[in-house]
């Protein structure tokens, strides 16, 4: 792990244990800058659970989620700089495209003129340029995951964090969202974990796949890897339904 | 043990025998249920001035011991709010107010079945909480912009009675509330929230000792006339009659004179 | 059918009042100086303690709303304590101020003893107008709360903002909704407060003699200017509750 910390950008190592009520969610995993992990495994599996403890929105148990030489558990989420997608985008309803986009900039010290010219840049990049004055309540299903991904960007996370980034868009037009994404993420320069369940955001968003079921992990490595060698029944199904 | 059981019988038995039958032990002032008087039945409505309260409650309860049959249903409050009801159409048989100023609407809508009998009458009289934090002595006090006074709203008798007599006395007096009727300005003295009131002097005498009263020499208080009147739209005209001839038989009068009231 | 009947029980007596108008001598009703200085009380009373209740009553809508979290008995006797106001007589209410806050009151000796005295001041309508109307208020936003998508609170964490700016920027402007209905709703209550405020504060002109007072005081006289004061008030608030849907931020659904 030493070699993790003295990359720049930063990698992410995590070892923690998790408590949802009964449910303890275990999970040791590195991530790289450039190499996006999927995480992966059936409803209930603990996913969501584990994204949540690295946003700092659910405290870890125990163990430690390190970037870098910097410690993340103990810091409350807005001192963490990792950046979420979440899976309904949950965009601020009262606020325009453009200030939904600015807000992190605002947060970071900027005043609300000064973050809006700073967002511009990431309206053209994720061409939203139009759409800046709209309402998260007017945008379609891709707009709106569009400027979920921008508004995360536009905070300069050192980590990015997706939740089930297709669910909430309709099956026609998941292909072409899907790797608009792809294109984006391999813009960003730091670690990023996707949560999904689907074979097809595993093969055109990550590079890794770590396989949670039940709390555990029950599998871990590249999609060729888990292929050739599903280690459980659910990795079997996984990889032969490739197309969902 | 033995030997006492016995009293304690009879005493039952003869209270019970007076909560029955006999009730003819009032005395020669009270009418007597004569068989027409048994005659008496129904609900009687009273509606009166609040200073009655505590004295028509009374005699009530012994008219209905008087007259088995008959119920006598009251309710209290400001004068000329109740005047004012009464004029909307409220179903009564006797209207009792605090002065004759308030009976007048009701007069004048024409629906009094008599011309209202003044029986009674109050006069005004300072009240002070108990410690008498201002140290008030006299009516003339109350011109003392140090003092907290408490009066009726002009509007109600308490208060135009009270304007009246603030103005014989040359006093000028700017009190901190005008209240809405006699209780509240009482409940304010008995809270210890003001330093003084002007309340009639049988809201004083019912309030005992949880007020300190100073009369105010005769020659300079007003004197309210209470009038009470049958009321035109009556559906029981015979009990009500009986109980207005009730309250102004020596027995009514009687008791309005423990509670405070004045002959007029 | 039915809900014809309710809002003919609701409205006809409105229409009452504005039947038995004296409209002819209303202008010159309107413009008396006592119906002015009340108005004008009513108003100013009714700002404050709408005011009031808004400082006080959005802290303790979020602490009723994160509620839900504790044990039963802790739980149930803060909304009982928040319903009081609701059933309770509002002159018990106002008795119950006096007992604490008059001079002779719980709190209120000390407070005499400091030079203060709070019955018979217009202070004391905006107590007894605040104690009255802050249920209207606390209600509104915790429902406001609870139906809010709290999770947009996460979002706005992992992008930077610190709790009190998480407050700030997105809480408050998500439940704006229900803090406006919420200020209207206590703002109307407030003006039409009667039993709290004349037991508590009294009643004199132009310090305590609030619209409803000097109505009620008018209608054992003069029916007329009674009915031209409940008028004016009526209006206001007719007024103030057709503002209730105008007001949302733009883009703000519900």
């Amino acid at each position: 792990m030493s070699d993790l910390r003295a990359l720049d950008p930063p990698g992410l190592a995590v070892d923690v244990t998790v408590l949802r009520g009964e449910f303890v969610v275990t999970a040791a995993f590195e991530v790289l800058a450039g190499r996006p992990l999927a995480l992966v495994g059936p409803n209930g599996a603990g996913k969501t659970t584990v994204l949540n403890a690295l946003a700092g929105h659910v405290e870890a148990e125990r163990g430690s989620i390190q970037l870098g030489r910097r410690e993340l558990v103990g810091l409350a989420p807005e001192e963490r700089r990792v950046g979420v997608v979440f899976q309904d985008f949950l965009l601020f309803p009262h606020l325009s495209v453009i200030d939904n986009v600015a807000y992190g900039i605002r947060m970071h010290g900027a005043r609300r003129s000064v973050a809006r010219v700073a967002a511009l840049p990431w309206l053209e990049r994720f061409e939203l340029g139009t759409l800046a004055a709209r309402y998260p309540h007017e945008l379609s299903g891709g707009q709106a995951q569009r400027v979920a991904l921008a508004r995360a960007l536009a905070a300069e996370p050192d980590v990015l964090l997706l939740d089930e980034p297709m669910a909430a868009l309709d099956v026609e037009i998941r292909d072409e969202v899907r790797s608009q994404l792809a294109g984006h993420l391999r813009d960003f320069a730091g670690p990023t974990v996707i949560v999904t369940h689907s074979a097809a955001d595993v093969t055109a968003l990550a590079a890794d796949v770590l396989v949670l079921e039940r709390g555990t992990v029950t599998q871990r490595g590249a999609w060729d890897g888990l292929m050739a060698a599903p280690a459980t029944p659910y990795v079997a199904r996984l990889v032969q339904r490739r197309d969902e | 043990m033995r030997t006492r059981r016995p009293a304690v019988l009879v005493a039952t038995v003869a209270a019970a025998l007076m909560l029955t039958g006999c009730s003819g032990v009032g005395g020669a002032d009270v009418p007597s249920p004569s068989r027409s008087q048994d005659a008496l039945k129904g609900t009687v409505t009273v509606l009166a001035a609040a200073s009655l309260a505590q004295v028509y409650g009374q005699l009530a309860t012994e008219f209905e011991k008087l007259h088995p049959k008959v119920t006598i249903t009251q309710s209290f409050g400001g004068s000329s709010a109740l005047a004012t009801q009464i004029v909307q159409g409220a179903p009564a048989d006797l209207f009792a107010t605090a002065n004759e100023v308030t009976m007048k609407p009701v007069t004048d809508a024409g629906l009094t079945d008599q011309t209202p009998i003044v029986y009674a009458t109050n006069v005004l009289t300072l009240i002070v909480p108990p410690s008498n934090p201002a140290k008030v002595t006299t009516v003339g006090d109350l011109a003392n912009p140090a003092v907290k006074v408490a009066l009726c709203d002009k509007a109600v008798p308490c208060g135009s009675a009270a304007v009246t007599l603030l103005a014989a006395e040359h006093l000028r007096v700017t009190p901190v509330t005008l209240e809405q009727d006699v209780t509240a300005v009482l409940t304010k003295v008995e809270l210890d929230e003001v330093d003084a009131g002007l309340v009639y002097v049988t809201d004083a005498t019912t309030a005992g000792n949880k007020v300190t009263q100073i009369a105010i020499p005769d020659a300079a208080n007003v004197i309210n006339r209470y009038p009470i009147a049958l009321l035109k739209n009556s559906s029981n005209k015979a009990a009500a009659r009986a109980f207005e001839q009730f309250i102004l038989s020596t027995t009514g009068l009687a008791a309005l004179k423990r509670a405070g009231f004045g002959t007029p | 059918m039915i809900a014809w009947l309710a809002i003919a029980l609701l409205v006809l007596p409105l229409l009452g009042i504005l039947l038995s108008a004296p409209w002819p001598q209303l202008p010159g009703l309107l413009l008396a100086p006592e119906t002015l200085q009340a108005l004008g009380l009513s108003l100013g009373t009714g700002a404050i303690s709408t005011l009031l209740c808004l400082i006080l009553g959005v802290p303790l809508a979020v602490i009723m709303a994160r509620s839900v979290a504790w044990s039963v008995l802790p739980r149930r006797l803060l909304r009982a304590a928040v319903t009081i106001p609701l059933v309770l007589p509002p002159v018990v209410g106002g008795l119950a101020l006096l007992l604490l806050l008059g001079r002779s009151g719980i709190l209120g000796r000390y407070l005499a003893q400091l030079g203060i005295t709070l019955p018979f001041t217009t202070g004391a309508v905006v107590i007894a107008q605040t104690f009255v109307a802050m249920p209207f208020l606390v209600f509104a936003v915790e429902g406001a709360l609870r139906g809010a998508d709290r999770r947009v609170e996460l979002a706005a964490a992992s992008l930077g903002a610190s709790p009190f700016r998480v407050f700030r920027t997105v809480t408050i402007p998500l439940v704006a909704p229900g803090i406006a209905a919420g200020a209207v709703l206590c703002f109307a209550r407030a003006l039409g407060e009667f039993g709290a405020t004349i037991t508590f504060a009294g009643s004199y002109p132009g310090i305590t003699r609030t619209l409803p007072i000097a109505s009620y005081l008018a209608s054992q006289t003069n029916l007329n200017q009674s009915i031209a004061l409940a008028l004016v008030l009526l209006a206001v608030s007719v007024v103030v509750l057709l503002s209730l849907r105008d007001r949302w931020l733009p883009g703000v659904r519900g």
